[in-house]
């Protein structure tokens, strides 16, 4: 007699609406006439993400104290339930934002591949156990690879799509090694578990959690672990990207931050400092290649390595304020990043070839909305005041000098002035500069007007700068979800 | 609430400006509409305001990140409320003179010069070190777009020179406004206490010094005075630099009393090389614009000694001067302006003689000039004097450097006055060329005015600046939050008049 582990529905209503959206978008491709085709498929993923965001909202509100799931491999708290909600909503943008892309067909599949990514992360969050970790690790990596490579018709594309598969499953390898050599010390697979087990100062142990934390920053985009990154991001189709930059990165430090402080708090002082290394090392690395990058998708890319380095920067300072700082950050740092690649994606169909920094001489004033929208991603990157960027990067200094590290605040002040070179080279492009000679709109006559991209664009400004003024409400909500891991 | 309005004003002028579809005029005379409402404002809120009191008044609190200890605090003090004044005129009249000019894409243009307005009367409103920081960043975003796109042939050079200096100065300050709320607990100006900690108050200084600037911090200057529009110039002489003036007399001396106690004597002589240095680069500046540009940054050294005089007399002096630069600076760059529109050129060598058939602008120029050469009974005369006098007690030296800067400005700004009226008529002063136009006049004759009035009775800002006239003590004890735990060199009771 097989005892059957108790299932807490709720609880995984959030993965389990997205992963229906999948199959219903999916069968779309087969059952529904041409026609109307891609209009279900797209409602269908929308439809899944919005309510995934509902059931984790409401997961969230219903989950003051953290709960095992599914015979504790999995975790019922409000760190996933937030980090769901972040996920989700990003999903939902980026839906409408891909919605005019000019594909031929394939666009069920794009839709069913992007709502079982989000499945897959949204799951990733809730990881509580090794096995879980790597599962959901590789179910959204999977289907990242394909919709990486879904351009078939891009060279780019396809080679985009190899080279995540290559450093990817390099990654995923390194961390289920890691994963073994830490149940070969301790013989425990659950976090916590593992945190109850390890005894003293164990090589395998160190080991191993040096090699998770490898596996983690391939996906988080860290450096020395980013290579992948600018060249994937340049490839994958843009709406692909946007959603990487955010939904990736979120899923991939919450699954850090959460690991690190259940499974390996003894550790702590082994792993505040690899973790204050790479953030370092991305710091420098990415805002410096940042700036010798001329295709915006490229720069973009190193931006968001960057970024991994500010908000790793949190994960190091090792206290609730470090962690209210990283899931506050994450939440404008999705909604500037989702942006910039739609407004990125708006203009690549006009000119219907990879978009340089020429390619938006003169931007700002021939779209005044996306110009203006992108402006305020380019400077909500380089934290001015009036977006959420510039709060994020503030708690997350000021989590730094709290835990001590005030080395750290001071590689993250000068990472930001060596970062503005960059950031407000993109707004020079878009208001100061005109390139005559780039043909302004190659695919003839005015491009065809999208709302949809229109409100994926809107909604991103909208939140980068509520997220300025409402500060504190976001801030409670990071608190509670920070809450739930043991400082 | 009236100090709310008066920084929301201007922001949601900017707002409505970008968005409504009018016509070129109507959207530069809307926005002008709005620049004389925000000079209303500032009138109805100087009327409430009890000079004799000058604590903190109009405030208004509101928490904004209670779990970082960060509130919406406004309120003026004395000096802020008449740096507020000036910011308030001077955008006015650069407003008036983009309209008069007719800049392109009037939307975008004034609708960032109105938002830049806004950003520069939170900066000298704020009571908290966040909300500081956060206007004194968001300034930084419409003057880089205004000379970005408006500014002359080397704007791309001149915005990028700007945006590192300031960006630079800027992050160091955060990193100290980070280390300074945190060890506070709290960010509020209004609560917290002071520090002893010498690089959080680096940090600051820097910041400040480049916003001013200060020597050797000066380098985004000449670019940028030159290249900018010229009321956006006007903007950043006038009203910008003083930015840094409030933050050095709100936040630099009131929080770091020992290390301002240590650093006293190096920026003094900062404050005196750069001061001669400004003064003699002026002299030798070869067109109109460097002229003034240069002179601003003799003055910025003025005022800062007057600042680190920390005595009565320099700190009143210092606000004094801090307004009547405001005001005089604004009036030479729109002045210049209307030279270069009239003349194509700002050279000296090419100008000349226009004081022939054009009495009004004569006039007006002479004006200006006088004042700004601190002519014994002008306001600059007596802000300059009490600066003199307040620094005479750090040493006779930093008095002597004082009086070498007037007789340097005496220079100068004669050299300016006879290059552009007098001589022979220059190469690019065309016979046809007109006098001051009644639109014109009408921008310069009020900032003129105002020059005159505290001319008459510079008393008027000077003696109400600070708590009960006790601008030292005011200062040193933290605006009444802290007694004064250590001596400093210079008892604030003895060195009041």
């Amino acid at each position: 007699m097989i005892e059957t582990p108790n299932v807490d529905w709720l609880a995984l209503s959030p993965t389990l609406a997205l992963l229906g959206a999948s199959g219903v978008a999916l069968l779309s491709a087969v059952l529904v006439p041409a026609w109307m085709r891609k209009g279900v498929a797209a409602g269908t993923a929308l439809l899944g993400f919005v309510l995934a965001a509902v059931l984790a909202g409401f997961v969230f509100d219903q989950s003051p104290t953290p709960q095992p799931l599914l015979a504790e491999s999995m975790v019922r708290d409000q760190l996933a339930a937030l980090a769901q909600v972040i996920l989700a909503v990003t999903g939902a943008v980026v839906v409408l934002a891909s919605w005019a892309k000019r594909r031929r067909d394939w666009h069920s599949e794009y839709c069913a591949l992007l709502a079982a990514t989000g499945a897959g992360m949204v799951f990733f969050v809730g990881a509580e156990n090794l096995m879980t970790l790597f599962l959901g690790l590789e179910w959204f990596s999977l289907c990242l690879y394909i919709l990486v490579a879904l351009d078939t018709d891009r060279a780019t594309s396809l080679e985009a799509g190899l080279k995540y598969v290559i450093v990817g499953g390099f990654g995923s390898a390194v961390l289920l090694f890691g994963s073994a050599l830490v149940f070969g010390a301790t013989g425990e697979l659950g976090f916590s578990q593992i945190a109850a087990a390890a005894a003293g100062d164990d090589a395998f142990l160190v080991a191993g959690l040096a090699m998770i934390l490898a596996g983690l920053a391939f996906k988080v985009s860290a450096a020395p672990f980013h290579m992948w990154t600018p060249d994937v991001y340049e490839g994958a189709p843009t709406s692909v990207t946007a959603f990487m930059s955010a939904a990736t990165k979120t899923a991939a430090l919450v699954v850090t931050l959460r690991i690190l402080l259940t499974a390996f708090p003894e550790e702590s002082e082994i792993w505040t400092v690899a973790v204050a290394v790479i953030a370092c090392v991305s710091l420098v690395w990415g805002n410096l290649a940042a700036l010798a990058q001329r295709d915006v998708k490229r720069l973009l890319a190193y931006s968001s390595i960057s970024h991994a380095g500010f908000l790793l920067i949190a994960i190091s300072a090792a206290s609730e304020r470090g962690g209210e700082a990283l899931l506050y950050y994450l939440v404008p740092y999705s909604a500037m990043s989702v942006g910039a690649f739609a407004v990125v994606a708006a203009r690549e169909r006009e000119l219907d070839h990879p978009l340089t920094l020429e390619g938006f001489a003169g931007f700002g004033w021939e779209r005044p909305f996306y110009g203006l929208a992108m402006s305020v991603f380019m400077l909500g990157f380089a934290g001015f005041p009036l977006t959420g960027g510039f709060f994020g990067k503030l708690f997350v200094f000021s989590a730094a000098y709290d835990a001590g590290d005030w080395w750290l605040v001071l590689v993250g002040v000068a990472a930001t002035a060596v970062s503005l070179a960059y950031y407000l080279n993109v707004v020079r492009w878009l208001y100061m500069r005109t390139a005559p000679a780039a043909p302004m709109v190659a695919v003839g006559g005015s491009p065809p007007s999208d709302p949809a991209l229109g409100v994926a664009i809107g909604a991103a400004v909208f939140v980068t700068v509520a997220s300025f003024f409402a500060a504190q409400p976001i801030l409670d909500l990071a608190s509670d979800a920070a809450a739930s891991l043991p400082f | 609430m009236l100090t709310t309005a008066l920084i929301l004003l201007p922001l949601v002028g900017a707002l409505v400006v970008a968005i409504l579809p009018l016509p070129r005029t109507s959207t530069a005379g809307l926005a002008f509409l709005v620049a004389l409402m925000e000079v209303g404002l500032w009138i109805v809120a100087a009327s409430r305001f009890d000079f004799d009191d000058g604590g903190l008044q109009l405030g208004t609190s509101r928490e904004w990140v209670e779990s970082l200890g960060i509130s919406y605090s406004v309120g003026f003090y004395g000096f802020s409320l008449w740096l507020t004044g000036a910011a308030v005129i001077v955008s006015a009249a650069a407003i008036g003179y983009a309209m008069w000019v007719g800049r392109d894409r009037p939307r975008a243009y004034h609708a960032l010069m109105l938002f830049l307005t806004g950003t520069v009367v939170a900066t000298f409103a704020s009571q908290d070190l966040l909300l500081f920081y956060v206007s004194f960043e968001a300034m930084l975003i419409p003057l880089y777009v205004l000379v970005g796109v408006w500014g002359g042939a080397r704007r791309v050079a001149a915005t990028l020179t700007f945006v590192v200096y300031t960006m630079a100065g800027s992050l160091l300050m955060l990193a100290s406004v980070v280390a300074f709320g945190v060890t506070q607990g709290t960010f509020s100006l209004l609560d917290s206490g002071t520090s002893d900690n010498v690089w959080i108050f680096l940090g600051f200084a820097v910041a400040f010094a480049v916003k001013a600037p200060l020597f050797p911090f000066h380098g985004w200057l000449p670019l940028a005075y030159r290249e900018a529009p010229v009321e956006v110039a006007a903007v950043l002489s006038a009203v910008v630099s003083k930015t840094a003036i409030f933050g050095f007399l709100r936040i630099g001396l009131p929080k770091f009393p020992e290390p301002v106690d240590d650093l006293t004597v190096v920026i003094l002589v900062l404050a005196g090389a750069g001061l001669v240095y400004g003064s003699v680069l002026a002299f030798r500046a070869p067109d109109l614009r460097g002229i003034v540009a240069y002179s601003s940054l003799a003055q910025m050294g003025l005022i800062t000694l007057g600042v680190f005089a920390l005595n009565d007399l320099g700190l009143d002096g210092a606000v004094l001067q801090s307004v009547a630069h405001a005001l005089v600076s604004a009036t030479m760059f729109l002045l210049a302006g209307m030279v270069e529109r009239r003349c194509g050129s700002g050279d000296l060598d090419t100008l000349g003689g226009m004081a022939r058939g054009r009495p009004v602008l004569a006039s007006v120029l002479l004006t200006a000039g006088i004042i700004a050469l601190a002519v014994p009974g002008s306001a600059t005369f007596a802000g300059e004097f009490l600066i003199m006098a307040g620094v005479y007690s750090e040493g006779w030296g930093y008095a002597a450097i004082v009086a070498l800067g007037i007789v340097l400005a005496a220079m100068y700004v004669l050299r300016l006055i006879s290059a552009v009226l007098h001589v022979r008529p220059g190469s690019a002063v065309r016979e046809e060329a007109l006098d001051l136009r009644p639109g014109e006049l009408a921008l310069v004759l009020p900032l003129v005015a105002c020059l005159l009035a505290l001319s008459a009775w510079p008393a008027l800002v000077s003696q109400s600046s600070f708590p009960s006239d006790r601008a030292a003590t005011a200062v040193v004890t933290n605006f009444g939050k802290s007694p004064i735990e250590f001596e400093l060199r210079l008892a604030p009771a003895e060195t009041s008049p």
